[in-house]
């Protein structure tokens, strides 16, 4: 198939317009770089195709689940574990669900706002306790970036002041919803931190964007832009310079490098026509997501570069981790024929604990925290689902009628998101096989938790099970066992993928260097998830959102000196 | 308390920030527009003598799905039926758009039929009496049953969801819920007293 070739040289090609992306374009663009932002996707604008306000009944499906939707049909995010035309294999024996979006903005559509730094302990886990490796930076490194990006973006939080979860400039958090309250005087029993939640969802003006109406729908795209997502944000800055062009529906195949062994472009299939392009650039950004664009690299083999792009050190793909993930809801009596009032509030909790224990104490090294929800939510698709697990028996007519009434907004679940210890049995490569639909080879993944995990769910397990306890309820399911592992959710599962091209000072132990800079193509860089040496017990966007800041800003200054 | 229109909200909170401590939300009449359409439809299909044609369904499954939803959600004082409430017709839909599920609709369907054949002489459920019906549930309709009874009860109980999923989630089981958000809120106050009170908390001195 000929390629259609783009005589136009930009100064930056940037793959993928999410959190890393967007904040790329937007760092760049202002800087005065000629940007083209490529994007596998679809547009997206949330002020005109959000389901925000939709209710249920308005849609023949109730809110439930699509192809295209796992999260519900009314959710804003288009993507998912499964995308058809767009197969990943997973070696034998072992899961790993990939996630990915396909839309303007990436999977800052889905995300839940919640916005954490990463604490000091978090870049130098090696040191603490021998386990992983130290990031090239420190906490103070990117504390200036975050503190912009607080600025920028805005959050809400209270400083608290705590060791690892350090403070930002936060706007006021709202009142807690009351049965976030009872969950907080059981925490304060048991000795968990408790604490106002971090959440990316404005309460004041700012910047422009209205504050949060608190109708509880982030995740179906707000048409405010009272949250965060790199349209909302990042994008409309970008795009007022003139410097931004977007191209869409754009499945990127590979970075395409010159004799000297620089990038010289990107070529993409557009998805529409699915004809091949190649655009040019002086300097090309990975923002695609850890897994894809180590794919992307993985995939631009040359003769030169045999082993794919950036990847001498052969670590491309490697120290793949997630979130760890487990669950536990319980029915709590003192909720049950509850006063009815509106409890939206934000869309997520306003309060969560923070890692609150000592692991050397613990027989597993790295913490997690806790995320809860509930109460009197919107009722959609699988409202009042399993009702024989809440009145012991099912039933029918009357009786169940007034069950339903009863139970309503009487359950509240919790989830546990740890930090998982980096191994080597966690990987993914190219599939010698597989191609999707554009011809593009897939990625194969390999997974393997080890007993740090497992230890960890079992501690999350029988902590949500002693707050249900704490406050009068009933958890939903037994104490997971050993062969069930606790319950811990496949890799994957909680969509915080991240160190397939980690950053590093020795290039032959890393893909990237501390600015997020190839170590073999120097016009090369990555902004995503990738760079992480390590994940934590937070949730990696704010922390993306901050090294991209911070590697764009490098960008532009060695722009400035002429050095790229 | 104040109610303007969605699109006139959408436009005052992306251009100016609102002080007022009003409540927002659609006005009644923009939420009854919407649904007054469906309810003329429905209307005028029943004056036509056309009623609902099922997709998935069949003329007997359809008769069986509708005794049973309203069997599971019956009218009361509070509000009506499952079938007043269109269940039937959203699950012939759901059955549509989630192809996994027809086989174990079908199946179960059958499977109460042939419940029903065997200890009332042939008879299918549509055609028992509401008292052989109601023997029927009583055995699958608990999870506390025999073990002979458990794809009977497994079948139930999933219909038993789908039903409560058709129901809850229209105007009318909305309502009966007393959920009352969806809203824009200009100033959020947390949560009134009497709920505060049932759980035996309160806000202290915060003053957000």
């Amino acid at each position: 198939m000929q390629i259609i070739r783009q005589p136009k040289v930009y100064d930056v090609c940037i793959v993928g317009s999410g959190a890393g992306g967007g904040m790329a374009a937007k760092v760049l663009a202002e800087a005065g770089a000629e940007v083209l932002l490529l994007e596998a996707g679809p547009m997206w604008d949330s002020e005109t195709d959000s389901k925000m306000m939709t209710w249920a009944y308005e849609s023949p499906r109730r809110g439930a689940a699509t192809a295209t939707k796992p999260f519900g049909e009314f959710d804003g995010c288009i993507g998912g574990w499964q995308i058809e035309g767009e197969p990943y294999t997973q070696a034998p024996g072992t899961t790993f669900d990939w996630w990915r979006a396909r839309m303007l903005g990436g999977r800052t559509n889905h995300w839940g706002r919640i916005s954490l730094r990463f604490g000091p302990s978090d870049f130098r886990r090696r040191s603490l306790d021998g386990l992983g490796d130290d990031w090239p930076i420190t906490y103070d490194d990117l504390k200036p970036f975050y503190d912009k990006l607080d600025t920028l973006v805005g959050l809400f939080g209270t400083k608290e002041g705590l060791p690892n979860e350090p403070d930002g400039i936060f706007q006021p958090p709202p009142r807690p919803r009351c049965y976030e309250l009872m969950v907080k005087q059981a925490a304060d029993r048991l000795k968990i931190t408790c604490i106002p939640s971090r959440l990316s969802i404005l309460t004041r003006p700012l910047n422009g964007r209205a504050a949060c109406h608190y109708c509880g729908q982030c995740g179906r795209g707000c048409a405010t832009h009272s949250n965060f997502s790199s349209p909302s944000v990042l994008l409309p800055p970008a795009l007022a310079t003139g410097k931004l062009k977007i191209q869409p529906n754009a499945m990127a195949r590979e970075v395409v490098t010159d004799e000297h062994g620089l990038a010289t472009g990107v070529s993409y299939v557009n998805t529409q026509d699915r004809r091949e392009y190649a655009v040019r650039a002086r300097i090309v950004v990975l923002a695609a997501s850890a897994c894809e664009s180590a794919r992307l690299l993985l995939n631009s083999k040359s003769p030169r570069f045999p082993n794919g792009l950036a990847n001498a050190s052969g670590v491309v793909g490697k120290y793949l981790t997630d979130s760890t993930g487990s669950y536990v809801a319980g029915y709590i009596p003192k909720m049950a024929d509850g006063v009815p009032h509106n409890e939206d509030g934000v869309g997520g909790m306003h309060l969560y604990m923070p890692w609150w224990l000592d692991n050397s104490t613990l027989d597993f090294p790295r913490g997690y925290h806790i995320e809860f929800g509930g109460g009197r939510d919107q009722p959609g698709y699988g409202i009042m689902g399993g009702i024989e697990q809440l009145n012991g028996v099912g039933g029918y007519g009357k009786q169940l009628k007034d069950d339903y009434r009863k139970y309503y907004g009487s359950i509240v679940g919790f989830s546990g998101r740890g930090e998982m210890v980096p191994n080597e049995h966690c990987y993914c490569e190219i599939d010698p096989r597989v191609v999707d639909t554009y011809g593009i080879p897939v990625l194969r993944f390999h997974w393997t938790f080890s007993d740090y995990e497992y230890n960890q769910a079992k501690h999350m397990q029988e902590t949500f099970r002693e707050i249900i306890h704490e406050l009068g309820g009933t958890p939903l399911s037994p104490m997971p066992t050993r062969e069930q592992g606790y319950r811990l959710d496949n890799g994957g599962r909680i969509i915080h993928e991240a160190g397939t091209t980690r950053m590093g000072d020795d290039p032959k132990t890393s893909a990237v260097n501390k600015w997020g800079q190839a170590h073999d193509v120097k016009n090369l860089f990555v902004a995503d998830g990738g760079p992480f040496v390590s994940n934590a017990d937070k949730n990696i966007t704010w922390t993306i959102l901050a090294l991209s800041m911070r590697t764009s800003e490098y960008i532009a200054q060695q722009r400035s000196q002429g050095s790229l | 308390m104040k109610t303007i229109s969605r699109r006139a909200a959408l436009k005052l909170f992306t251009s100016a920030p609102v002080a007022a401590a009003a409540v927002i939300s659609w006005t009644p009449l923009e939420a009854e527009q919407a649904h007054e359409r469906m309810r003329t439809a429905a209307r005028q299909a029943a004056r036509q003598g056309t009623p609902f044609k099922p997709k998935f369904f069949t003329a007997r499954e359809f008769a069986t799905v509708s005794v049973l939803v309203d069997l599971i959600i019956p009218r009361d004082e509070r509000s009506g039926s499952a079938t007043d409430a269109g269940v039937p017709a959203f699950m012939d839909f759901m059955m549509i758009d989630q192809p996994r599920r027809q086989v174990a609709m079908r199946g179960g369907l059958a499977l109460v039929d042939h419940l029903c054949e065997e200890r009332f002489a042939n008879t299918p459920f549509v055609r028992c009496t509401d008292e052989q019906r109601r023997q029927i549930l009583d055995d699958i309709a608990s999870t506390q049953t025999t073990p002979e009874l458990s794809h009977a009860v497994a079948f139930f109980a999933s219909f038993r969801d789908l039903t409560a999923s058709g129901f809850w989630t229209t105007k009318m089981g909305i309502a009966d819920l007393g959920y009352q958000g969806n809203a824009f809120v200009s100033k959020w106050n947390g949560c009134p007293d009497a709920a505060l009170a049932k759980l035996g908390v309160s806000y202290g001195a915060d003053h957000e």
